[in-house]
């Protein structure tokens, strides 16, 4: 590494070709929807037509990222492009959780939810001590009190919450 | 005065101490944890300011942007890691002092270099206010709009060697913002036939996307490091003193913080840069700078701190904002129905001055409670980087479902959340995207309503603003050009004094062939001209 702190260096990162093939590839394949997804008016002035700013974006995104690819260093895929992939799936892995939490939210309501979805994560982390557990668990009462209760965030009471007595279904569903 | 006063009538209210309190030291401890940053924490907050009053939701997030900075130099000083993306420079001057058993001085002197470059800019600014509710009634839309493709020129081009994949990223932004229907002829584009993409893609659901979601899946699937702390002893107070050694390099690094921060696209990092450089070339230790300079940390310190406060201007002023916080800032603006614009200098200028003097308030804050518990805020520094991905995570999900809890949203910012990520992961820009979308939305309003009075391409620069805003773009895309062409013969001279013959066997061969083919045809037309001299037209 450069010890001057204001070099920038430029080399060769894995994965950088494939992201840039599949940016070219999305761009062709939104320019060659642009007559089929936007409007042409007639009458209407050429910087006023509905296509104009699409056309633009992705004309754009399709001209620059044809000339990024073409100025990458220019070398075969390697296995350390294989290698990168793999690294980008696993954020999907942690997507999934995410999205898995979403749906469960407005079914089981926020407080029990995050109860559960916070140690979980972190166990699934690899933290197994007692400690972390309990921490991650008051950090979701804390989250969970201070946006929903305190703050009064928009997030929908739980459908199981429908099941609590009177007073209380009202008291989970306003606060928790 | 009565500006001054009815500003500080704004002010108060408990709503925003409690904001300003809030904002203060929720931003240093936020800037303050590698790995977070006050993109991150503003994006989640967001949707939480949007029932607030506009002064207290702006206080809060102006805090939280302020004061992240001055929390970001602590990590960078005590163990190499910048709290923040824009106090990277801070560690190579920073952290070289700490191994030398100065950490405490590189302290106290980032506190006060920060705490002189904020003060500097807002006071700056409030003087600079009338001025600017002069000049702001001139901006119409063909200014404005002028304004806005200065703005994403200059982001695009402040990407130095990233410069296309930026432009493409932009039009990327540009594309997202124009999915949807269109508010003019009503008519569908890049829907497909979908009703959830007839609202459009929400910029809030982007944004968390890429900045926060996309955060915490480098924070998850990252590996957690070790960190050694260094214990401080004594006073931070000396660092003023120090600061008061070097009045030139702190002048001129606030001064370009400010200059900096008010140029749509630019921001701390162009800031820093020409900080750095100026400090070092005036320096009369020059050779210290990247080993532990005071002068170096003082530069990049200053610089970046002068800049959150100047931000504002063309987001105020204009309705432009310069980068992606201020972008974030803009939807707050939308929500309360405050048209940030020449109209809010004309007839709010009290709120804009009250945010100036929040601002002035929250440095002085952020300052006290440094001094005060610098020593209890560094363990936040020992959080475990995957533990502190579950917590982004966590939060992420009131941020995009608290908005109009939709779960297509969530998926649409999860979607996001994985494109930041393999975007972070091969350093390639993610603010082009931001800005491509709020300043092409800008540029389609104001072309629209500019072309509408103009008959011939000339008229669209015929007023005094317009033609200086399109003279600067010209001459950005030439000084780009020229650096472009630079690099190139740069590039070229390095090739050619570093490059040897290939030694594989298939080159080898190919050059015997070349050349045997060359001097085969060099000896073939030497015999014919010899045989056949050529006319000569006397003939």
């Amino acid at each position: 590494m450069s010890d001057d702190p204001l070099e920038t260096g430029g080399h060769r990162r894995a994965g950088q070709i494939a992201f840039a093939l599949g940016f070219v590839v999305l761009a062709v394949v939104l320019v060659a929807l642009l007559g089929d997804q936007t409007v042409w008016k007639n009458k209407v002035k050429f910087f006023a037509q509905p296509r104009f700013w699409p056309a633009v974006g992705v004309i754009g995104m399709a001209v620059f990222g044809a000339l990024h690819l073409k100025h990458l260093p220019r070398c075969r895929l390697s296995r350390y492009d294989l290698r990168e992939a793999r690294v980008w799936f696993e954020a999907v892995e942690y997507a999934l959780w995410f999205l898995v939490y979403v749906w469960v939210v407005p079914i089981a309501g926020y407080l029990p939810t995050t109860l559960v979805f916070a140690p979980l994560l972190t166990w699934r982390l690899g933290y197994r001590s007692r400690k972390m557990l309990w921490i991650s668990v008051i950090f979701a009462v804390v989250v969970v009190v201070v946006f929903k209760s305190v703050l009064q965030v928009k997030i929908p009471g739980g459908l199981v919450y429908e099941y609590l007595p009177g007073g209380l279904r009202s008291f989970f569903i306003l606060n928790f | 005065m009565d500006l001054i006063f009815s500003s500080l009538d704004i002010l108060a209210c408990w709503d925003v101490v409690l904001a300003l309190l809030v904002g203060s030291v929720g931003g240093v401890l936020i800037g303050a944890i590698p790995g977070v940053g006050p993109a991150v924490a503003i994006a989640i907050l967001l949707p939480a300011t949007f029932s607030m009053d506009p002064i207290v939701g702006l206080t809060v997030l102006l805090g939280i942007y302020g004061s992240s900075m001055y929390g970001g130099s602590i990590p960078a000083i005590l163990i190499n890691t910048p709290g923040t993306a824009v106090n990277a420079l801070t560690t190579y001057d920073g952290y070289p002092m700490t191994t030398r058993g100065e950490a405490r001085r590189a302290i106290a002197l980032a506190y006060s270099s920060s705490f002189f470059g904020g003060i500097f800019s807002v006071i700056c600014l409030i003087l600079f206010a009338p001025v600017l509710a002069k000049i702001a009634p001139m901006f119409g839309s063909r200014e404005i709009f002028l304004a806005a493709l200065l703005g994403i020129i200059l982001v695009v081009t402040a990407h130095h060697r990233q410069t296309l994949i930026a432009a493409a990223l932009a039009g990327f932004g540009i594309w997202l913002n124009t999915i949807g229907l269109e508010p003019v002829k009503y008519t569908k584009r890049y829907t497909f036939d979908q009703s959830w993409l007839s609202g459009g893609v929400n910029l809030i659901v982007v944004v968390l996307g890429l900045f926060a979601l996309s955060q915490a899946f480098i924070l998850l699937q990252g590996e957690d490091e070790k960190v050694r702390l260094t214990k401080l002893r004594g006073s931070f107070f000396q660092g003023f003193r120090e600061l008061a050694r070097h009045p030139r390099v702190a002048g001129v690094s606030a001064t370009f913080g400010v200059i900096m921060g008010m140029v749509p696209g630019v921001g701390e990092f162009t800031a820093q840069f020409m900080s750095y450089t100026y400090a070092r070339k005036t320096s009369k230790r020059p050779e210290d700078f990247g080993h532990g300079s005071s002068e170096g940390l003082i530069a990049a310190e200053t610089a970046n701190n002068a800049v959150p406060a100047a931000a504002m201007v063309p987001l105020l002023a204009l309705g432009i904002p310069g980068e992606a916080l201020t972008a974030m800032m803009l939807s707050v603006f939308y929500v309360h129905n405050v048209i940030p614009g020449p109209g809010l200098f004309q007839n709010r200028m009290d709120f804009v001055v009250a945010l100036y003097i929040a601002l002035l308030i929250l440095n002085v804050l952020v300052l006290v409670f440094l001094l005060m518990a610098t020593n209890q805020l560094i363990k936040v520094v020992k959080i475990p980087n995957r533990f502190l991905g579950m917590c982004v995570l966590v939060l992420s999900f009131v941020g995009v479902y608290s908005l109009r809890n939709s779960a297509t949203d969530c998926a649409l910012a999860a979607g996001f959340g994985v494109l930041g990520f393999v975007l972070k992961r091969l350093n390639l820009p993610i603010v082009p995207i931001i800005l491509g979308m709020v300043l092409g939305g800008i540029m389609e309003v104001k072309l629209r309503a500019g072309m509408a009075r103009v008959k011939t391409p000339f008229d669209f620069i015929d007023r005094p603003i317009a033609m200086i805003l399109f003279i600067m773009i010209v001459l950005v895309l030439i000084l780009h050009f020229r650096r472009v062409w630079r690099d190139y013969k740069q590039r070229k001279a390095k090739q050619w004094s570093t490059s040897h013959a290939s030694i594989s066997f298939a080159t080898t061969m190919y050059r015997r062939r070349n050349f045997l083919l060359k001097a085969r045809g060099r000896k073939v037309r030497g015999k014919r001209s010899r045989y056949y001299p050529r006319s000569t037209g006397k003939n």
